[in-house]
């Protein structure tokens, strides 16, 4: 059903970033508005068992935001804004204030209803690269194996 | 924690010489000798080579052996993978999330949403206009 949209993921050897590529069934515009608006926002970001609450959310070129997932905080800038097509943005766990991510996003129109998302996340650091991706590792850990596999056989 | 060896791998294979070597190495086992043979490079600069590559647990090399050949340990790719493949496991989920919230979101926006200011104020936002979430709400 989905299987087809299979995201792929490239930890690149040479540069401290991480890319992330993957195709939905939805329009752009779609895809934006649910990167953009904080409550559509919320409904998929965080890890299911985590409560995501937003501070604020100000998507637009020059604005901010903070949001949390249960006692973790997040918090950055975003830097270019354009509806349907990019979003860049910064990226600071406060668990770890003096690390920040730059995070590009662009969604590219295929047609037919159809959006290619690749999402860059550029640290300063292998280190906190590699750190960066093996915090998700843990918290798939959490989610727990099984659960995960269930959901991705469905 | 993963991330330290892991970093050191990572930087190790930040080099196109190293990169190759690993790609011989992964077809069998050779010398020193060997591995300097299609390179522009003295076999002492190899062995620099083949120093980040040991320790980052890439490679090995036999003691005993007068050849002393160096092999690949495959088990360090094995734990890249895997705690690559994790992560990836992390965004799919989270994906899927959006696929099917996206499957449920309106294909225009609400003009009378409350965050149509998101965006450059240009797109109205629909904040949710979706049936199934609404019934739990008392509005």
């Amino acid at each position: 059903m989905t299987s087809k949209h299979e995201t792929e993921i490239i930890s690149d050897p040479k540069v401290p970033l991480v890319r992330i590529t993957r195709e939905f069934d939805a329009p752009p515009e779609k895809v934006f508005r649910a990167h953009a608006d904080p409550e559509l926002l919320v409904q998929w970001l965080g890890p299911r068992r985590l409560h995501m609450k937003v501070d604020h959310y100000d998507c637009r070129t020059g604005g901010s935001y903070r949001y949390s997932h249960d006692e973790h905080g997040f918090f950055g800038s975003f830097h270019e804004v354009r509806p349907s097509e990019l979003i860049v943005q910064t990226f600071t766990y406060e668990g770890f204030p003096d690390g920040v991510a730059l995070e590009r996003l662009v969604l590219e129109d295929l047609g037919d209803g159809r959006t290619r998302l690749v999402a860059t996340s550029l640290v300063d650091t292998f280190e906190g690269r590699d750190a960066f991706v093996a915090s998700g590792m843990e918290e798939g850990v959490r989610e727990g194996y099984e659960r995960l596999d269930e959901l991705l056989a469905s | 924690m993963a991330a330290d060896p892991l970093s050191k791998v990572f930087s190790a294979l930040g080099d196109p010489i190293r990169r190759d070597i690993v790609a011989r190495l992964a077809v069998a086992d050779a010398t020193v000798n060997e591995l300097a043979g299609p390179y522009d490079v003295t076999v002492q600069a190899v062995s620099k080579h083949l120093k980040v590559l040991e320790d980052a647990g890439l490679v090995s090399r036999t003691r005993d052996a007068q050849r002393r050949p160096v092999h690949l340990e495959a088990e360090v790719f094995d734990l890249m993978t895997k705690w690559i493949e994790r992560y990836r496991l992390q965004a799919e989920e989270r994906y899927r999330r959006l696929d099917e919230l996206l499957r449920r979101m309106p294909d225009t926006a609400d003009p009378h949403s409350a965050a149509t200011r998101t965006g450059r104020g240009r797109t109205p936002q629909s904040p949710d206009t979706d049936p199934r979430t609404k019934k739990g709400r008392a509005s």
